[in-house]
């Protein structure tokens, strides 16, 4: 597995995407397939060098930046998302700050040059802010280190953000009245207004925005640390945890058991990070401890179908592109930000959406529906194209967290910076 | 002269505990302020400044040849200005907007530190970094002194320059494009042309040009008339060099800022700090100067980015301390560890341990242990660190740590997965043993997501392959697959897997299989198993025996008369015929 090339010079244009070469299944794992019906473990031999982001704004922002998401766009919405909030972690006082990008070339009030974010407000947090996530437009749910959810609210009649609601030791070890019996929340998704959590101490909180009260705890869901939820369906979710284990669980049903789980083959690498494809949602990403990605599909057996070598360290968070999911974000404690695009694959388009290059953004959700086998899945090798390429031309310290909405990525890291691009497929 | 240097260092400072300040990221300062001596502790946030033109630039190849690589410590060394310069200005905002007057002033004395620091730096990039330099000393260090003493400046200026402007000018720009020696002739030549202007008194109606005409014949006596116009005995300085001797070399400044330092005080005040150290630069004593800064400054960063800046320019000799390691290395690990009791930056000390060759990695070791872990996030952040660096001992012991946390917790899962990182198969073996004891007392496993699903980690210690065996005997046996599951239970035993604690348990789980109607373990097996009974119940001793309660020693019958049985079922059975 190679590192990217030395950037060279500040402005090097052209991306150096590579073929990724994938070794073929051994006989025996094609006779498996054929009967267990397409699955097989590849190696990716993933190389690529770093493209210069020319677009990139970057400011630092005194805190180590553990999460960053974009407020979501109104449902009729056609210019790009121009709000998104950031938390710290690993700070005596961790906030929870909202940013806001104005246009590219118009200079602001004080004469600042307006591509750079702009702090709009911020709160004080209590511990890290180990995720996040909006509820809707206003409303961000946040989970803490000390095993606190909180609902934040933003008010942008004055550009304030207050508590809206917050559960307390929602996450615990052993015995909640216990003064340090708080278990870090490692992982919430909403939708609105339900809030699933997943922590430290096993367990899963189902919580509705409005109540004080949990709707539904799952004691001692998993034996090890869960890291990382996210929705399959409205009733079901996925888990990842830290024995390499993706687990599905059945909301409606009372038993407190996973209804499906499926696990890494070899090492029990722990999982760090899930997501589902927007679209089609059989296929699941996940990322590991060792830099590993994983493609699941969920309708057939119980391992993965592709491994991906990419990167160095632990894979932090994996994103399909909400509206264009041949594209996959991928970010890492190695410091990289990957960006994985299989539209460029050879199989089952039809002609007309050959654009060449990467001149468009978006296709519209019937076309790619069309493909019989999404790229992700896809076995045959002589078909298989996938470019790759890092984002980050010098990379310093871990890439926290990414989010990506429309043409617009924003990331942060540890080295105290929040980055953003607005304009990702130009 | 490092003798009592290193005594202060490693004496405690009067200032409670934390002496760091950081990249300038959030900080606490203890700055010893030159103007009142008070020492301020002042939290604040100035602007994150975590990338390279902090850090010692042993990270980027430089090339090694002459001016190409002064070029770029010239460069390296403005980015540390531009960093303080931002610094600067942020608490520069941030006193402004302050309500309370205390934080006001506490804001505004923090500005003033930070402006000598520039000041400083400024100077030490004149003098040392800058000095293969070609071009007059003097343009830079007036460039210097109207950075930093700007506002009283502007009207000595113009008072200066405004009878004789163009002559100024010319006779500065012709200077940039000659020798210094042409310059010097030429110098010499308008020089003799105001004494004779001054001589033949030619200003002598108006006793302002004449005062002027003396200023720029460099007479000492008439630039200090005008001391009030000038702040400090290095604008002095400058000043009268400009005219009496534009053409200084480094090597004579010390004479000059000497004697300008005495004619400017007059006796009447002492130096203070930052007159000694600008006056240690202007003698070109490298040493002395970090000394002077590391004493009034009790900021580490300053003077660990300096020295390494000047060990780069080759301009430090290698002085080994008494303690055995160089000036530089000494600072930045000095600075590196205030770094790591620093909540949030301990990340960045890392790197600066890396840039240290011999005394680093051991540092390094110390420090990475007593980072404190609060969520298995930052754990493995740490742990990635230590990986990297191949400090397997470290990792075994935070690996360590966080399991025995999640064992406290319950978490016997969480436990194993740490375990399996650090390959402990210690750990390993505890973390089984706690599982067997929960299913001794309760009589079903629990956590069965984890146990079912062990893999290939279930090697990493006998214990662990055992219990991921006798779990799958249980499930073999809820599968009704008997057969295997006898074979797989006497396995267990015959080949040590099981520990000797446990057979009684095994022994017991084959009695259900033995009473089944068909008869399921050969004859082979009911031996096997027989033998292993008698090995169990010869082992214990009498006294053993003696306290054996009633349900062990029934349960040894039990044992007995279902082998005996079994054995004679299936001697029976082998010894029929098929068919018949």
């Amino acid at each position: 597995m190679a590192s990217p090339a030395p950037p060279g010079h500040a402005h090097c244009p052209a991306s150096l995407s590579l073929l990724a070469r994938r070794r073929r299944a051994a006989a025996a794992n094609q006779q498996r397939r054929r009967q267990a019906g397409g699955r097989s473990r590849r190696e990716v031999v993933v190389v690529a060098a770093a493209r210069a982001m020319e677009d990139v704004c970057a400011k630092f922002v005194s805190q180590k930046v553990s999460k960053a998401r974009w407020r979501p766009l109104p449902a009729a919405a056609l210019q790009p998302p121009d709000i998104f909030a950031t938390g710290s972690w690993d700070n005596e006082d961790n906030r929870i700050s909202i940013w806001s990008v104005g246009d590219l070339g118009s200079v602001g009030l004080n004469g600042e040059y307006q591509g750079e974010p702009q702090l709009l407000c911020d709160i004080r947090h209590s511990g890290d802010v180990m995720d996040m996530q909006f509820l809707d437009q206003e409303r961000v749910v946040v989970a803490s280190s000390t095993g606190n959810v909180t609902i934040f609210r933003h008010h942008q009649n004055n550009q304030t953000l207050s508590t809206n609601q917050r559960w307390e030791k929602a996450h615990y070890h052993v015995d909640r009245s216990a003064s340090c019996g708080g278990a870090a929340c490692t992982g919430v998704i909403c939708n609105n207004p339900e809030v699933v959590t997943v922590g430290e101490d096993g367990r899963i909180n189902l919580l509705r925005a409005d109540q004080k009260d949990a709707v539904r705890t799952i004691d001692n869901a998993d034996s090890s640390t869960l890291h990382a939820v996210t929705f399959l369906r409205t009733t079901e979710i996925l888990t990842v945890n830290s024995i390499g284990q993706l687990k599905i669980w059945d909301l409606r049903q009372q038993r407190n058991e996973p209804s499906q789980i499926f696990s890494l083959t070899g090492d029990r690498v722990p999982l760090h990070c899930v997501d589902r494809h927007p679209n089609q949602q059989h296929i699941v990403a996940t990322g590991g401890q060792d830099g590993m990605l994983s493609i699941w599909d969920i309708r057939q057996g119980t391992m993965p179908v592709s491994l991906l070598n990419a990167h160095e360290a632990e894979m932090w968070e994996v994103h399909f592109h909400p509206s264009n999911p041949d594209h996959l974000f991928t970010c890492s404690e190695d410091g990289s930000l990957w960006h994985w695009d299989t539209s460029t694959s050879v199989a089952e388009k039809p002609s007309f959406l050959h654009q060449g290059g990467r001149s468009t953004t978006y296709f519209s959700h019937n076309t790619i529906n069309q493909s019989l086998v999404s790229a992700w899945l896809s076995n045959d090798p002589t078909k298989d194209r996938m470019e790759i390429t890092n984002l980050i031309p010098n990379q310093t310290l871990s890439v926290n967290s990414l989010d990506i909405l429309g043409p617009c990525l924003v990331y942060g890291t540890d080295a105290e910076a929040i980055y953003v691009n607005r304009h990702l497929f130009a | 002269m490092y003798l009592d240097l290193a005594e202060h260092l490693a004496s405690p400072s009067p200032v409670d505990s934390v002496c760091i300040t950081s990249a300038f990221s959030h900080t606490d300062f203890h700055q010893f302020c030159p103007s009142t001596g008070r020492i301020y502790q002042c939290k604040n946030t100035c602007k994150a400044l975590v990338d390279n033109s902090c850090r010692p630039k042993t990270r980027t190849a430089l090339p090694k040849h002459g001016l190409f690589m002064l070029g770029r410590l010239v460069q390296v060394s403005k980015n540390y200005r531009s960093v303080i310069r931002a610094c600067m200005e942020d608490m520069h905002q941030a006193a402004v907007s302050a309500r309370d007057p205390a934080l006001h002033s506490q804001y505004s004395t923090q500005v003033s530190i930070l402006s000598a620091m520039e000041l400083i730096w400024n100077l030490c990039e004149i003098l040392f970094v800058e000095a293969a330099v070609a071009g007059p000393l003097l343009l830079r260090l007036l460039d210097w002194v109207r950075l930093h003493v700007c506002d009283v400046d502007n009207m000595v200026r113009e008072v200066l320059s405004s009878e004789n402007p163009s002559k100024h000018e010319l006779f500065w720009n012709l200077g940039n494009t000659q020798t210094l020696t042409e310059m010097e002739l030429k110098w010499q030549h308008w020089h003799e042309e105001c004494q004779r202007y001054l001589q033949d008194g030619t200003f002598a109606s108006n006793s302002h040009m004449e005062s002027i005409c003396k200023i720029l014949l460099g007479d000492e006596n008439a630039i200090l008339e005008k001391k009030e116009l000038m702040t400090t005995w290095y604008h002095f300085l400058v000043t009268r060099l400009l005219y009496s001797h534009p053409t200084v070399k480094p090597m004579e400044l010390r004479f000059y800022a000497q004697s300008s330092m005495d004619l400017f005080l007059g006796g009447e005040s002492s130096p203070e700090p930052l007159d000694t150290i600008l006056m240690a630069a202007f003698e070109f004593e490298m040493h002395q100067v970090i000394k002077e800064c590391s004493i009034a400054l009790s900021n580490w960063w300053f003077v660990a980015h300096l020295t390494d800046l000047l060990d780069h320019c080759k301009l430090l000799q290698s002085h080994n301390l008494y303690f055995g390691s160089n000036m530089r290395e000494f600072l930045l690990l000095e600075y590196a560890s205030g770094l790591f009791s620093h909540y949030s930056l301990w990340q960045l000390g890392v790197d600066y341990f890396d840039h240290c060759p011999e005394y680093g990695r051991v540092y390094l070791e110390l420090h990475i242990e007593r980072i404190p872990l609060n969520t298995e996030q930052k754990a493995l952040k740490v742990l990635r660190i230590c990986e990297q660096r191949q400090m397997h001992e470290q990792v075994r012991s935070i690996c360590k740590i966080m399991a025995m946390k999640a064992l406290r917790n319950n978490r016997l899962g969480s436990a194993l997965s740490w375990s399996i990182r650090a390959k402990d198969a210690a750990f390993a073996t505890l973390i089984s043993d706690r599982f067997l004891k929960d299913y001794c007392e309760k009589g079903c496993f629990s956590d069965l997501d984890l146990i079912d699903n062990l893999g290939p980690s279930m090697l990493l210690s006998d214990r662990l392959t055992f219990l991921g065996k006798y779990r799958e005997f249980h499930r073999l046996y809820g599968e009704k697959r008997f057969s295997e599951a006898a074979k797989l239970l006497l396995m267990l035993m015959t080949a040590h897997i099981a520990p000797c604690s446990f057979w009684m348990t095994l022994l017991t789980d084959a009695l259900p299989l033995l009473e089944q109607k068909e008869v399921i373990f050969s004859a082979e097996q009911t031996y096997e198993l027989m033998r292993c009974l008698e090995d169990l119940t010869a082992g214990k001793s009498d006294k053993q025996k003696f306290q054996d309660d009633d349900v062990e020693t029934m349960k040894v019958e039990m044992l007995r008369l279902a082998l005996a049985r079994n054995l004679a079922r299936v001697i029976v059975k082998e010894g029929t015929l098929e068919g018949s």
